[in-house]
């Protein structure tokens, strides 16, 4: 059995050092994680909201959503990011190294910030496959989602499931982990098809709002 | 018996550890007033480590440019940014000391007045023409960040209408998993603005502010020409994995 490794900075046992504080993204945070869209341009290559090449693998799929506060306003400054499986459900980090194939062309990985007029966030991807769940249970295709915003304190993650995998949502131990039902609906996205492509369109609600909207399921993971 | 989860690589990606939500600012706290309308009124549903939290992206150094971490050089058109040259420094380390490598840092900031090179910033303190204010850094493998800038002024905000955030520069930590994905903010030792400020009151105790204050490191100032500031992190660690949890039902 591998020996525990101890910390370099103590010689007397492993330590427990507190992780960093979080602390709110701010209205500019897209000088740091999309300068593109903050109004200038100095990287050469920016990090962005498209996952796909032409070489990769696997469904065509664009996910759009909006984020609400609790009066209902679109929150325009928000910053999302997604990690997800390749299509056949295998992430790219050597974390991941079941004998399923990998997509050399597919990083899981994509930062978007909602337009400044419309809300709308946008990512171009491709529908994961399933993924192992804990325990052995075997999880419903999902995408993780993490937000940063002006007003956010610490980043809210959550999952999208799609709408067209009723059955393997019934049996993802995450979404039915969720004991009050009528939450887990706030997980799943809607299948639509525009001008011949494929979009998922889910609405996050960062609390419940004046129009009966509900407040998305956020995840402590 | 070797690990389960141990990898070809011999390396541990295990669960992480959980959070502790005692560390960080809550999600609703009305003295920093945007947050009463941006936050959950539900709690979080706490769910087992996967696959997918386990995991995260992993960036690759040809990704990034010569001057990224150079904020002095990297937006400098016809001259040098004005303001105070500073070196900022440190490690990157788990919750049990161990180096957290190839994790992705990424900085941005206002400029030596206050003002940030952003569309949405209307306050009256100038552009500087030469000064853009992002950068961003893979770690080293000891955990080992560094980057130089333009130490940032404070800037005035709509919370309270006479609030000014101290001198800070945000972070970005994106680690080895999912899990560890964290955004924060830096300040700089000494700045008597830290103790007024809504946002650093949201954090739940001193000891936590302190994590957040660079310290001048006179040390590794550069003679005549930056001074330096060290600033370390610390992101959530993985579980040894011995035993796994036993199947629900089971024995």
């Amino acid at each position: 059995m591998n020996r525990p490794t101890f910390s370099p900075i103590s010689s007397f046992g492993p330590v427990r050092l507190p992780e960093t504080a979080s602390q709110t993204g701010g209205p500019y945070v897209h000088i740091g994680l999309a300068p593109e869209q903050a109004g200038f341009d100095i990287f050469e290559n920016n990090f962005g909201n498209v996952l796909v090449g032409t070489e990769t693998r696997g469904e065509r799929i664009a996910i759009e959503g909006r984020v609400f506060d609790g009066s209902g306003t679109l929150v325009r400054d928000v910053l999302v990011e997604i990690w997800q499986a390749n299509a056949d459900g295998r992430y790219a980090h050597p974390g991941d190294d079941r004998d399923v194939p990998t997509d050399p062309s597919f990083r899981g990985w994509g930062r978007a910030g909602a337009d400044f007029e419309t809300g709308v966030f946008r990512f171009d991807t491709i529908k994961p496959g399933r993924v192992p769940g804990a325990n052995g249970a075997s999880q419903a295709p999902h995408v993780c989602l993490v937000l940063f915003a002006r007003g956010i304190n610490i980043g809210l993650h959550t999952r999208l499931y799609f709408d067209d995998e009723a059955d393997a949502n019934r049996s993802d131990p995450v979404l039915t982990g969720i004991e009050w039902e009528v939450r887990r609906r706030t997980l799943v996205a809607e299948r639509s098809v525009r001008n011949g492509a494929v979009v998922y369109s889910l609405d996050i609600r960062l609390q419940d709002t004046p129009d009966g909207g509900r407040e998305t399921v956020f995840f402590d993971i | 018996m070797s690990d389960p989860r141990a990898t070809a690589s011999g390396r541990d990606y295990g669960d992480f550890t959980q959070r502790d939500t005692a560390l960080h600012p809550a999600a609703y706290t009305p003295g920093y007033k945007t947050s009463v309308l941006r936050s959950p009124r539900n709690a979080l549903i706490s769910t087992l480590n996967t696959l997918s939290e386990r995991t995260g992206p992993v960036f690759r150094a040809d990704e990034l440019g010569p001057l990224d971490n150079d904020l002095i050089l990297n937006f400098a058109k016809e001259g040098l940014p004005i303001g105070e040259r500073v070196v900022v420094h440190g490690f990157v380390r788990d919750e049990f000391g161990r180096p957290v490598r190839n994790a992705l840092v990424e900085v941005w900031q206002a400029n030596a007045g206050g003002r940030y090179r952003h569309r949405n910033d209307k306050y009256i303190a100038p552009i500087d023409p030469n000064f853009g204010g992002c950068g961003r850094m893979l770690t080293d493998e000891n955990g080992y960040y560094v980057y130089r800038t333009i130490k940032p002024g404070p800037y005035p905000w709509r919370n309270r209408i006479n609030d000014w955030r101290p001198s800070h520069i945000h972070y970005s930590l994106s680690g080895d998993g999912w899990a560890q994905r964290l955004i924060t903010q830096m300040y700089f030792e000494g700045d008597p603005l830290i103790a007024q400020c809504p946002i650093i009151k949201t954090m739940p105790s001193e000891e936590q502010v302190r994590g957040l204050i660079a310290l001048q490191d006179p040390g590794n100032n550069i003679a005549l020409d930056s001074r330096c500031y060290r600033f370390d992190i610390t992101l959530r660690g993985r579980r040894m994995t011995y035993f796994e949890p036993a199947k629900q039902g089971d024995k």
